[in-house]
């Protein structure tokens, strides 16, 4: 059976027949995921599959025109960014969403600042905490008081995850994480994945990097013009049955030999 | 929780390379070099037009003339910074301040004096209020179509100004309202708009022991938190060199005195006998200075210290991080625009009460040369960089080359044309300058 087996326990986030459309394009159609403690989640289709889109109603940064979210069994309204930080819901946008003028520890904070007992900024406060959990992430990293605009890629990532670990994310979504970085940043971030889902966080990784979700995922989710194709254990699966499933839709069990063979034609 | 410690990647080390520029030494230390400049271009102009002039222009009299002309365009101008820092930009703050000023003037001069009984000592105060809460309400009302609408701030604000041009002119079918209140006058500067000897000598002691007293906590801080330093001599120098600037400042304006005949005026109101050679009564610091430092003072609190300033700040760096990471942004561009109504409005009246008299071309191309300041002074219009400070720079560069011009005859043609050229000029080196940096 390759269709993943149900785990035991409540699932950390349940979707349900989730769907988004623009106009009349149907970006996402009744799509179901589930998410457990500990577990990374790939997350994987075409250019326009309907993935970010997803996820983003997870995140809060998209409505839903229907279905519904569980968190720890419990149905949720997720209706904006804060609603989804207040569930422990961090995102790390393809995008990176970072205010490109602004340094480090203000980005970390960005929307839920220390502040001092006089109602100010703490920035000091902000900066220690930033240096402390950057401490931990990426030692190297010093460049506190320039703007982000001016950070490599990895360094950028860096403030992304700081800000996720800073809040004690408990659903951590990756939308692309090692798109944008060379070979040791992408390394950086593996190892700092794995460390997350030791401690019990639950990822959605989104990834076109099919060896990079083989590596990392427990379970592989695949997407196909905003339909979910299905969801299947990592470990009962080939890539190239992974890569039909993305290309033509079809489940490992209908997928015949000779169309495996037309993947490489 | 604890997490890995990540293999250091080459990209992440921020080598101090062998030889550093001044420049690199004194950002380091969180001095913004790009003020540095402007202080030293200023100074240039000053000395350039001192030559030129003859040596009238670094006297207590132009700079205290200069320094009551230039406050009201640089109230507006530390407003426009977070329009445009916000990415937007606000063409009707000249008419504005036409309309605004002319409700005021009416106020005081023909509407409140029946009502309250002339003379009431009220009716400065309260003609003040209401211009104030109409500037919020008109700058409320421009960037609720601006954040709520999605009209563009261009457009929405050049409707702007033709439509608060032509209240202007309504107000008062076009008259010209005059006298001011006499209290409502002092906001204007003038020659009992100031704050005297003592007065002037008190803010600038209180101003030191402002500026040194920052500069400790900020040491203290740093300490606390085991951050660097900034070497201590470079802390004694910032603070010698702020309070030489301060107290300097109010000794030149205490070196400017009432003009003879006021003087003998003043003298005879007050019983004072004449000494031989003539009364001297310094001026000190005029109120529409001190209304500016208090501009200053508020407006750095607000980009500074508040979440306001700092979301201001975000949305002009990536709208989208802004509203991803749960900002109000459409709420915040509504109080960016109410905050610039308002300094519109304390601009406005210290307009007509240095005029003594409202006209409905008040404050008339008053939007160019807000803007030119704010750009001058460092503020990017795309967005998410700009200071307070830089913006009152600009506006003293702007000021300074005017009133130099003036001093040395050359008519107001050539004028606008420097002035224009100026502006490009300011914001072609900051470009380069901002595109090596980037480097
Ligand atoms: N804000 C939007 N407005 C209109 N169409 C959108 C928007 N966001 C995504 N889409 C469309 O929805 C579909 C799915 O996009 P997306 O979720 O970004 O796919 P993926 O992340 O899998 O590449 C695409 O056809 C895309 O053009
Ligand atoms: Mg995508």
């Amino acid at each position: 059976m390759t269709i993943a087996s149900q785990r035991g326990g409540t699932p950390l986030v349940e979707m349900r027949d989730m769907s988004v459309s623009f106009g009349g394009v149907h970006a996402v159609k009744d799509v179901s995921i589930d998410l457990y403690p500990g577990e990374i989640l790939g997350l994987v289709g075409g250019n326009g599959a309907g993935k970010s889109t997803l996820v983003k109603t997870l995140s809060g940064a998209q409505k839903a025109d229907s279905g519904e979210i569980y968190i720890d069994g419990e149905p949720v309204s997720i209706n904006s960014p804060r609603d989804a930080k207040n569930l422990g819901i961090e995102t790390i946008y393809q995008t990176l969403a970072l205010a490109e003028n602004q340094d480090a520890p203000s980005n970390m904070f960005l929307g839920r600042e220390l502040m001092t007992r006089w109602g100010t900024l703490d920035d000091s406060s902000m900066e220690d905490a930033a240096r402390k959990v950057m401490g931990r992430l990426n030692p190297k990293f010093q460049n506190f008081k320039v703007p982000v605009e001016s950070l490599s890629g990895g360094q950028r990532q860096s403030v992304a995850i700081a800000k996720a670990v800073y809040f004690n994310a408990r659903i951590l979504i990756m939308d692309e994480p090692t798109a944008a970085l060379g070979p040791a940043e992408t390394d950086q971030v593996r190892q700092l994945m794995r460390q997350l889902k030791e401690e019990g966080i639950g990822i959605i990784m989104i990834s076109h990097d099919i060896h990079d979700v083989f590596d990392l995922a427990d379970r592989i989710s695949v997407m196909l013009q905003g339909r979910l194709v299905g969801t299947v254990n990592k470990d009962d699966v080939t890539m190239d049955e992974v890569l039909a499933m993305i290309i033509i839709g079809k489940l490992p069990e209908e997928v015949t030999t000779k169309e495996l063979e037309q993947l490489h034609g | 929780m604890s997490v890995v410690e990540a293999p250091p990647t080459q990209s992440d080390t921020l080598e101090p390379g062998p030889r550093r520029s001044l420049g690199s030494y004194l950002r380091d230390n969180e001095i913004d070099t790009r003020m540095v400049g402007m202080v030293v271009v200023l100074l240039a102009i000053w000395i350039v037009f001192h030559l030129l002039s003859g040596g009238t222009f670094i006297t207590p009299r132009n700079l205290w003339n200069l320094s009551v002309q230039f406050s009201a365009i640089a109230i507006m101008a530390t407003g426009m910074v977070l329009v445009i820092v916000s990415r937007n930009i606000d063409l009707s703050v000249g008419s504005m301040v036409g309309t605004v000023g002319m409700v005021m003037a009416v106020l005081q001069a023909e509407w409140l004096p029946p009502v309250l009984g002339a003379g009431n000592s009220w009716i400065w105060l309260i003609s003040l209020i209401i211009g104030v809460v109409l500037g919020a309400l008109i700058g409320a009302f421009q960037g609720s179509i601006v954040a709520y609408v999605g009209v563009p701030s261009f457009i929405v604000t050049l409707g702007g100004l033709l439509v608060w041009r032509g209240f202007a002119w309504l107000t008062a079918s076009g008259r010209t309202i005059a006298p001011m209140d006499p209290t409502f006058q002092l906001l204007g500067g003038g020659s009992s708009g100031s704050l005297g000897e003592t007065g002037s000598w008190i803010v600038g002691g209180v101003a030191c022991v402002g500026i040194v007293a920052l500069l400790l906590m900020g040491r203290r801080r740093r300490r606390k938190f085991g951050f660097r330093l900034r070497p201590a001599w470079l802390d004694v120098v910032l603070g010698v060199l702020g309070c030489a600037v301060v107290l300097g400042a109010v000794w030149v304006m205490n070196s400017y005195y009432l003009p003879e005949n006021l003087a003998i005026r003043y003298a005879e109101e007050h019983g004072i006998p004449i000494p031989e050679g003539g009364l001297q009564i310094p001026l000190g610091i005029p109120y529409p200075v001190l209304i500016l430092v208090g501009v200053t003072l508020v407006m750095s609190y607000v980009t500074n210290r508040l979440r306001f300033g700092r979301y201001v700040f975000s949305i002009g760096g990536n709208p989208e991080a802004a509203s991803l990471a749960g900002i109000k942004t459409k709420r915040t561009i509504v109080r960016v625009f109410m905050t610039m109504g308002i300094l519109v409005a304390v601009s406005a009246a210290v307009s007509i009460a240095r005029l003594n008299a409202a006209v409905s071309g008040l404050g008339t191309l008053n939007e160019l040369y807000v803007i030119a300041a704010a750009v001058i002074g460092g503020t990017s219009l795309s967005g998410g960089i700009g200071t307070i400070p830089g913006a009152i720079l600009g506006a003293l560069v702007m000021q300074s080359l005017q009133s130099g011009m003036v001093l040395i005859g050359v008519g107001a043609p050539v004028q606008d044309v420097v002035l224009g050229v100026t502006l490009v000029v300011a914001v072609a080196i900051d470009t380069i300058y901002r595109r090596r940096a980037a480097r």
